[in-house]
């Protein structure tokens, strides 16, 4: 590979500003890059394997300016993961700045500059923890090379310290601020030239003790979100759309909305038949003077729709279709050994058939953006948690050339997926498009995104193992149904694809000789979409819940049975697995390591204190899973009563992701992925009759609550050494709950929960 | 038609329908976007306010219902000595994940802790189980308005 300097072509820009609020002299330079050049025939792995890949130049993350104000630019997305906090923490280290001289500024669209911005799949932190340190490091470097230059000593003779490079040998010391324009003047040094920190010379990470960056801007209701952006002169949406996915509108009748007062204009907006990506479904908005006169205006609209052939998708007859599908052979998605045979020589068989819903996101903020058209250049200020998706999009839609479109990206209320897609932000550019470039804010109301989302995929799991004398299985069959979200993208391929088979479904790791999993046919009758943790959460609950049933079947504990069944600890090459995906990280160094997974069960197991008696009504239960290349186990105690009420005590979840970069937001996002598993677990379903989603808002669509939430949950992280690779922390914490939950409610009851949610079925 | 607010001990008129809500006539009329939209049916609890002190959920309430009464929302929750408080033990105890329900867990905490200085567990669950968090702060919630509440007079 290149050196920096073989392929990067470095502009001073030093005496003028280049990003807006960066100040005009100092450490400032603008960048060109070529692509990195990697062999056609090499596979690439995780962010490599990304669109534009990683970006480490100091220059276009660095900025410093003359009183020494280091500014930080996080150039993926904050949605409560503290990736604002963390990313720019990792600069901080490596380039040992204070922290409280640090300012942190969010990137707008453009990952030819940045690298990859598209934040989903649990891969910020590990795909740019290691670019990021070298990228402090580079400036650190540039800063000491400045240092030493200005002193007439060797370079060897000057270090950094916080904020100021030190000549030990004189006391000598220059801050930042005075280095930063003769830094600016110098080559950033070649990569493999850096001295990166060893572990031990860690000022922030792995501490946990850096107070997020958002924290005052949150609790004083200052915190800018996508649904808060007001510019002079704008005007407020909102849209009717189809009910339907791939419906249309026929005719509109829009007087009555014409005279509700604040109402300025009622505009069509074309949809894109399915498979409609990311683009909207079209329908009609409704444009005022504020957001109320918009909701005012819009429900005394009359609209005529064509619902398409969606219009007949049913819930209840889906559910029965893909019921049936999973009782015949299907497309066989990884086999190892004979298990029919094995299921006849089997000494006993068990069977189960578990059901999961669609599911949709609901963030808190739902979906809103802004767009405004000035001289022929798009500008939008939205919550996206792509950025880069967004910005194609709009320039697409619009007929702009890319280098007409600007994204700014505001806070994420909560994204878990549904942001990912942007088809609300192309709303707002299309809607203030028609009004002539004015500012259009396009907020969408909680039945909106109830009613119209991407939905986390619904699915059937019929499992049939065969036991041995002894009760441990020597066959296994798993076959499971579910529409892909594959199905936005192209032609619906009715099957899973090696996303959604890799997401626990083929990589299960038992050490079981007879094992064949199938896929049988499911067509998708609505947006399908991702969704934190995505097709973890249906193949965990399934297979993990199935464990204990086996567990059961043999009279054998879940837990040690479960600890059985994973093997000897071995690190299992996901290639051999049919699992070639594997989170798109190197099958080297991500292998699946059942060692790992064992230690995360033994650890949740023993700080739970598992034998630990259980008063009448209470009872636990234990799961694990593999999951964007970590490892968790959660053990949850239940307390049923005897009207079937539901209490969560406490739940203990080991967690092994590798270094913990921020261990403080690493607990928080296992704390409110427990808290996500258990809405999931309990109370979330989205339900289709005739095309239409029966749920419109909170008190259908039921989410958890304070009154649900575990009284004690405890986050156990395996201690890890830098070095290991990183693991996702967002999103494997959801998929272990839902059948560790379950596992706890037989515990306590008897009762087997095969459906979700659980809902009224303790009661009835 | 216009009608006059008490906004945070301003007298601020707006010229509006009177049965707009007060969540849109802050958040679009006079630009204070702290007070958040979560669902438009008081389900949520992302838009309280405190309304002569008692917590109400601007998205139901039209302004009408205001008049000559005192509107305090998040922009100034910090003046007062209980939110002062709920607001640090939350920065204390790292509470927020994306923040953006946050406003209204605050107003709605500080409304609890000042009727009920040392709220029980269920206290807490009652109070505070209309506010709907998706990020799942539920567990540092519970633990911040404890905090909140031992350092009565601290701050």
């Amino acid at each position: 590979m290149a050196t920096e300097q073989g392929n990067v072509d470095v502009i001073n820009m030093s005496r003028r500003s280049f990003l807006g609020a960066i100040p005009a002299t100092g450490l400032v330079l603008a960048v060109r890059f070529p692509q990195l050049a990697v062999a056609a025939d090499q596979p690439k792995y995780g962010a490599d394997a990304m669109p534009n890949a990683w970006v480490d130049n100091p220059l276009v993350f660095v900025a410093i300016d003359s009183n020494g104000t280091v500014t930080i630019t996080c150039h993926r997305q904050e949605m409560g993961q503290g990736i604002r906090t963390s990313l720019p923490m990792v600069v901080a280290d490596e380039l040992e700045a204070d922290w409280n001289r640090v300012r942190v500024k969010q990137a707008t669209a453009g990952e030819a500059r940045f690298g990859n911005q598209d934040t989903d799949g649990s891969r910020s932190m590990r795909h740019f923890f290691e670019p990021m340190r070298r990228c402090g490091a580079a400036a650190r470097t540039m800063l000491e090379q400045a240092a030493a230059v200005q002193w007439g000593v060797p370079l060897a003779e000057v270090s950094a310290s916080l904020h100021e490079v030190v000549h030990r040998a004189t006391n000598r010391k220059l801050g930042y601020g005075a280095l930063a324009i003769a830094a600016s003047q110098l080559p950033v040094p070649a990569r493999e030239t850096l001295r990166l920190k060893t572990p031990a010379q860690f000022r922030y990470i792995g501490k946990g003790e850096v107070k997020i960056v958002d924290g005052l801007d949150f609790v004083a209701g200052r915190g800018m979100y996508g649904i808060d952006t007001r510019l002079p002169g704008m005007l407020y949406a909102v849209v009717a759309r189809p009910a339907v996915y791939g419906g249309k509108v026929v005719s509109y009748d829009s007087s009555a909305t014409l005279k509700v007062p604040g109402v300025v204009r009622v505009v069509e907006i074309s949809g894109t038949p399915p498979p409609s990506e990311f683009q909207p479904l079209g329908g009609v908005a409704v444009i005022a003077t504020n957001t109320w006169a918009a909701i005012q205006g819009r429900k005394a609209l009359k609209v005529q729709w064509d619902d398409g052939p969606n219009g007949s998708y049913d819930s209840t007859a889906y559910k029965a279709e893909l019921e049936t599908a999973t009782r015949n052979p299907a497309l066989v998605a990884r086999n190892q050994g004979d298990v029919a045979a094995a299921m006849i020589d089997a000494a006993r068989h068990v069977q189960a058939d578990y059901y999961i819903p669609h599911m949709t996101q609901a963030p808190m903020e739902p979906p809103a953006a802004t767009a405004q058209i000035v001289n022929g250049r798009c500008e939008v200020w939205a919550a996206v948690q792509a950025p880069q998706a967004t910005h194609d999009r709009i320039s697409k839609r619009l007929g702009l050339s890319p280098d007409r479109v600007i994204v700014n990206v505001t806070l994420l209320g909560g994204g878990f997926g549904r942001k990912s897609k942007p088809d609300y932000a192309v709303e707002a550019a299309l809607l203030s498009q028609a009004m002539n470039g004015k500012p259009v804010k396009v907020t969408w109301t909680r039945e909106d995104d109830i009613q119209h989302s991407y939905y986390h995929t619904v699915s059937a799991e019929h499992l049939e193992a065969g036991l041995n004398a002894s009760g441990r299985p020597i066959a296994w069959l798993h076959r499971s149904a579910a529409p892909t979200f594959g199905s936005i993208f192209g032609p619906d391929p009715k099957h899973e694809q090696a996303f959604d088979l890799g997401m626990g479904l083929v990589d299960v790791p038992f050490d079981i000789p007879n094992l064949r999993i199938e896929n049988p046919e499911a067509a998708a009758h609505t947006r399908v979409g991702w969704y934190r943790s995505v097709s973890n959460i249906p193949h965990a609950f399934a297979i993990q819940s199935f464990v204990a049933e086996l567990a059961a079947a043999a009279g054998r504990d879940p837990k040690d049975y479960l600890l059985e069944l994973l093997g000897p600890p071995r690190r299992i090459d996901p290639r051999t697995i049919n699992a070639p995906w594997n989170y798109t990280e190197s099958p080297l160094l991500y292998p699946l390591d059942t060692g790992r997974l064992r230690r995360v069960i033994e650890t949740a197991a023993r700080e739970a204190v598992w034998d630990r008696p259980m008063p009448a009504g209470h009872g636990l239960g234990i799961a694990a899973h593999y999951s964007f290349v970590s490892y968790v186990a959660a053990v949850v105690e239940v307390a049923v009563n005897d009207k079937g009420e539901l209490s969560i005590p406490r739940v203990d979840i080991a967690f092994d992701c590798g270094p913990q970069v921020n261990p403080e937001r690493i607990r928080t996002q296992l704390e409110g992925a427990c808290v996500m598993g258990i809405g999931n677990t309990l109370l979330s379903e989205i339900t289709f009759k005739a095309g239409r989603v029966e749920q419109s808002n909170f008190h259908d669509y039921q989410i958890a609550r304070m009154n649900i939430a575990p009284r004690d949950i405890r986050v156990h992280l395996i201690p890890s050494e830098f070095g290991v690779p990183l693991g996702g922390v967002g999103e494997p914490g959801v998929p272990p709950i839902a059948p560790a939950l379950c596992n706890a409610i037989f515990a306590a009851t008897g009762k087997r929960i095969r459906r979700l949610p659980v809902a009224d079925q303790l009661s009835t | 038609m216009s009608t006059t607010l008490n906004v945070n001990g301003k007298l601020l008129t707006v010229d509006i329908p009177d049965d707009t809500p007060v969540l849109w006539t802050l958040r679009d009329i006079l630009g204070m976007t702290g007070t958040k939209f979560g669902c438009g049916m008081a389900l949520c609890g992302a838009c309280t306010f405190h309304l002569d002190g008692a917590p109400t959920r601007a998205c139901i309430t039209p302004i009408s219902a205001t008049v000559g009464k005192k509107i305090t929302t998040i922009e100034a929750i910090g003046a007062d000595s209980v939110g002062k408080r709920v607001q640090k033990a939350w920065l204390d105890l790292g509470v927020p994940q994306c923040g953006y329900c946050q406003s209204g867990q605050i107003m709605a905490a500080t409304a609890l802790l000042k009727q009920n200085p040392q709220p029980s567990e269920t206290d807490i669950d009652t109070a505070m189980s209309g506010n709907i968090c998706r990020c799942g702060t539920y567990p540092r919630i519970r633990a911040a308005i404890k905090l909140a509440a031992a350092m009565n007079g601290g701050v």
